[in-house]
């Protein structure tokens, strides 16, 4: 019987993984055609010519002139009316063809592979810095609801919830590096410069997350079968592993995607006030910058980071939650 | 909205009943309210006027909340800047509101084709961080109020559109609405009768919500210098305009970031639950 059940576990943890699948890959889609399109769109609508400007950006001011501008104008296809133009734009990111930043000369993705490394490395350790302080202070706070460490990480986790990442940022870089001195206050390198950035998310990210785990926690200790757990004789801390933790994780995990969302945007706000190498800095300085070629690249990679993220949740409450995978 | 003040006699559909935590938020919501608008009638100083001469003043009976690096009046700017924020936040809440409510309402109630493809234009507007696209419309128009009233409002009506759906699917094959419908009541009856008293305090709820990150995403525009454009007075950019002179002038560093914590705080309240 258990050899059974084993060989088919396989399948059915798999059940249902297709259409999750292809719903994100559609939302993939769905990302580039709209940064695509947008970008398009700001090409379109920025004043002066296109090709002289582009050609001054590529080869210095000096040295523009009417064939320069001409080489541009046929390269990037700006003579031709609206419809080709958009369907050639939109053919050459399906190509992954992003083109050269206009500010560096470099590829696209050439900046953009450099900038993704740190900025996944910026979001990664602010995810995990905010599960190891959120969820285990939830848990702790719904195991005795209205408690005192119920109501001080409330309070606390209101405070932030309404001050913005950058404003937190800034009360940490006064705290730590003005006033105490530990660490630095921008900058990249060293270890210590990726502390306060890290941090300055995952607060934010860990004022959600422990209320969720908090009240995801509070209803699983009134629930029926945590009652019975305790009823047959398991101590509060086998109880807690065995029935506790798997149902309460599920609402911590579901609700990291929509966090996602707020790491996103945090990373565009967060790396440009820590000066951090990133693709949300490079976002901010391309769109300063008019860069479009650049401006769709980062728009594109973060994006499709969003997605990502959202698949690994989605596959990870796929394997949490049995009951999903019948549906 | 209009539906509020028809006669018949439903004590719902004029505010439902707040909680104490939501009355405090509404207190301090109203408080800023009068702090903004009141200023310019008894203190009429030019939030843009510059006085070089009296830069990074501390506050005095003159400057009640002290001057800038170019010497403007911060009473001044900080009154405006809440005036901007709230202005765009409530502009763009009524704005992604309306639409939200009524295409929810619409494809929750007809479904079919219909509710597909309003469901599929409302995944579209999801499928980017809202901050992103707003970002990007901000990038095609710089420094244009408009842009980022645009890109706000078209984030926030997702959610109204979702939540309204999902309520309205419900309550469409409630008995009671049955039994309306059966009476032989139009549909506009039945939406002021049945839905609205239902769906009205969950759209206090988003509108609050949609008010606190509208506000919030204008300051990170701000901060990060792709949003308005210097001189307005706006918070984020009065942070980044103030953040290298912290050290001389913590006092003027604090009134943006302070007025935009009572702001949001005030809104989050206000909103009433907890993030679900």
């Amino acid at each position: 019987m258990t050899s059974l059940t084993l060989s088919r576990a396989p399948s059915r943890w798999r059940s249902g993984l297709r259409g999750l699948l292809l719903q994100r890959l559609f939302q993939a889609g769905l990302v580039a055609w709209m940064v695509g399109t947008l970008t398009f769109v700001l090409t379109r609508t920025l004043p002066g010519d296109m090709a002289y400007r582009i050609a001054a950006g590529r080869y210095g001011h000096d040295m523009v002139d009417s064939a320069a501008a001409e080489a541009v104008r046929a390269e990037l296809a700006l003579d031709q009316p609206a419809l080709g133009a958009y369907l050639g734009w939109l053919w050459d990111l399906l190509q992954l063809d992003l083109g050269r930043s206009l500010v560096s000369g470099e590829p696209v993705i050439h900046e953009l592979w450099h900038q993704l490394g740190h900025s996944l490395g910026l979001a990664v350790m602010a995810v995990l810095l905010s599960l190891l302080i959120g969820p285990p202070l939830g848990l702790l706070a719904g195991r005795k609801p209205a408690g005192l460490l119920d109501r001080g990480s409330e309070l606390a986790a209101s405070v932030l919830r309404a001050l913005p990442p950058f404003a937190v940022g800034l009360l940490l870089i006064m705290l730590f590096s003005v006033a105490l001195g530990w660490l630095p206050a921008a900058g990249h390198g060293r270890f210590a410069h990726s502390v306060l950035p890290a941090l300055t998310l995952a607060l934010a990210l860990a004022a959600v997350s422990s209320r969720v785990a908090r009240n995801a926690m509070a209803e699983v200790s009134q629930s029926a079968y945590y009652a019975f757990s305790h009823t047959k004789g398991l101590g509060a801390r086998l109880s807690f592993l065995r029935h506790g933790l798997r149902n309460a994780a599920l609402p911590v995990v579901a609700y990291l995607g929509v966090q996602f969302v707020y790491l996103i945007e945090g990373v565009v706000v967060v790396e440009t006030l820590f000066a951090w190498p990133g693709i949300g800095h490079a976002l901010v300085h391309a769109i300063v910058a008019r860069d479009v070629p650049m401006i769709q690249g980062t728009a594109l990679v973060m994006g499709l980071m969003f997605v990502a993220l959202n698949t690994v949740v989605d596959l990870i409450c796929h394997w949490l939650d049995p009951r999903r995978r019948e549906a | 909205m209009k539906q509020v003040t028809l006669s018949a006699p439903r004590r719902q559909l004029s505010l439902p009943a707040l909680s104490q935590r939501q009355w405090v938020g509404a207190l301090l919501l109203a408080l800023l309210l009068a702090f903004a608008w009141l200023v310019p009638l008894w203190h009429s100083a030019d939030p843009a006027r510059q006085q070089l001469v009296r830069i990074l003043e501390l506050p005095s009976l003159a400057t009640p909340l002290g001057t800038d690096h170019l010497g403007r009046d911060l009473l001044a700017r900080t009154a405006a800047a809440i005036r901007l924020s709230l202005g765009m936040a409530l502009l763009s809440v009524v704005t992604a509101a309306v639409p939200g409510l009524l295409f929810g309402v619409i494809a929750g109630w007809r479904g079919g084709w219909l509710d597909r493809i309003l469901g599929s234009v409302a995944d579209a507007c999801l499928a980017l961080p809202g901050l992103l696209l707003v970002l990007l419309l901000v990038a095609i128009a710089p420094g244009n109020f408009w842009a980022l009233y645009v890109g706000i409002s078209l984030v926030l009506w997702i959610e109204y559109f979702r939540v309204v759906r999902a309520r309205t699917r419900v309550l469409v094959t409630s008995p009671q609405l049955e039994a309306s419908r059966l009476l032989g009541f139009g549909p506009l009856y039945l939406f002021r009768r049945h839905l609205w008293p239902e769906l009205a305090p969950q759209v206090l709820t988003l509108a609050a919500f949609g008010a606190a990150s509208a506000i919030l995403a204008m300051a990170a525009l701000g901060f990060v210098s792709v949003g308005l454009r210097p001189p307005t007075a706006e918070l984020g950019l009065m942070m980044i305009e103030l953040l290298p002179y912290y050290h001389e002038a913590p006092w003027a560093m604090a009134q943006p970031i302070l007025a935009l914590f009572i702001l949001v705080f005030s809104l989050n309240l206000l909103a009433g639950k907890d993030p679900r």
